[in-house]
């Protein structure tokens, strides 16, 4: 009788189990990500630069924060600043999660953009952006890591010039990983859906 | 004789020029608004035209006592994701229809500001055109994080 008891709950907590797996793998599918998923195809976030408030500063000051990586320049007053102020709207809609993000502008312009510079800019739109420059070399060295590329334009009478710039926003997690790549014709919806499943708690991966 | 020909002709010419001259005056302008972004930085400006007359309206270029430099531009991306911007000398309206400077797209690239606008500002700029007729256009400062079109 004891036994029989003992069988049945057996039966009982396989057949729960097995639910229970069933519809974890119903999770794990179709992929989560609405954007690009670049694990295991970019490398880790890794720099050394000036911040904004003319600190130096590594990737590893970043650790612990989901990152948002975008290389432009200050006088760019046409794409650089949509890109931005489409990021900022997407900080307000994660609303308090947001402090879990920084937005990293790395200036592709370092010779323009110095740290003070650099801070009007990104303060302008949105808190949890930092800008970071630093040598012609160290910027370079970032960009060919994630293979963005840009030219200087050739100037123009007033010395004034141009960069031709990448346009991706790569996106790491809290380790650095490389995660996504949105482009801009990535809607809002689609980074806050994705930047919510990166800022959840239960992302280990 | 000649006289009256040359009277003839010189009215002629005075005509033509008349009805050319009206490119501007076919066309309205729209959601007009600049982007301010902090100290001496380049700002852009966006506009939407509609051309109500029967021919092309030519956008040649634009001016304003508010910046010294004025140029209009467009933002083009190649295949390989990179963003340029590039200086466009004409651009044609065409008859009953619609062209936006827009971000990441036409725009005029504002630069050296007679003095620092503020959020809130109206700005006049005098869109030029092909003919040499004149459109001038109040345009609403607005802070740089601005996401929506106005
Ligand atoms: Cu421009």
């Amino acid at each position: 009788m004891k036994l029989l008891r003992l069988a049945r709950l057996i039966c009982l907590l396989t057949i729960l189990l097995a639910s229970l797996s069933m519809s974890a793998c119903h999770q794990d599918q179709p992929p989560p990500w609405q954007l690009s998923d670049i694990s295991g195809h970019m490398p880790d976030l890794s720099f050394q630069l000036t911040d904004d408030q003319g600190k130096t500063v590594t990737a590893a000051d970043y650790r612990g924060k989901v990152t948002l990586l975008y290389f432009g320049y200050t006088h760019c007053p046409d794409v650089c600043p949509l890109t931005l102020a489409h990021l900022h709207v997407v900080m307000q809609q994660l609303g308090k999660l947001s402090d879990g993000v920084r937005i990293l502008f790395v200036s592709v312009d370092p010779t323009r953009d110095t740290p003070a510079v650099l801070h009007g800019y990104v303060s302008a739109f949105d808190p949890h952006a930092v800008g970071l420059t630093g040598s012609p070399s160290d910027v370079e060295a970032l960009t060919k890591r994630y293979r963005a590329a840009f030219t200087r334009e050739p100037g123009k009478a007033d010395g004034s010039y141009d960069v031709s710039h990448s346009s991706g926003i790569y996106i790491f997690d809290g380790n650095g990983k490389a995660r996504l790549l949105a482009t801009p014709a990535d809607t809002q919806d689609k980074l806050v859906h994705d930047l919510h499943l990166l800022l959840s708690p239960g992302d280990t991966t | 004789m000649l006289c009256r020909l040359l009277f003839l002709l010189a009215s002629g010419v005075m005509l033509a020029g008349r009805a050319q001259a009206a490119e501007a005056d076919h066309v309205t302008a729209s959601h007009a608004w600049i982007r301010l972004l902090p100290g001496e930085l380049p700002a852009s400006g966006y506009v939407a035209l509609r051309n109500n007359g029967v021919s092309n309206a030519v956008l040649v270029g634009a001016h304003s006592k508010a910046y010294a430099s004025v140029m209009l531009h467009q933002s083009t991306q190649d295949a390989g994701g990179m963003d340029r911007m590039t200086t466009v000398s004409r651009l044609a309206i065409p008859a009953q229809g619609e062209v936006s400077l827009a971000p990441a797209s036409y725009h005029l690239m504002l630069e050296q500001a007679a003095s620092p606008p503020k959020v809130g500002d109206t700005i006049d700029i005098t869109l030029d055109f092909a003919d040499g007729s004149h459109l001038p256009v109040a345009f609403l400062v607005r802070p740089a994080n601005a996401a929506d079109a106005n």
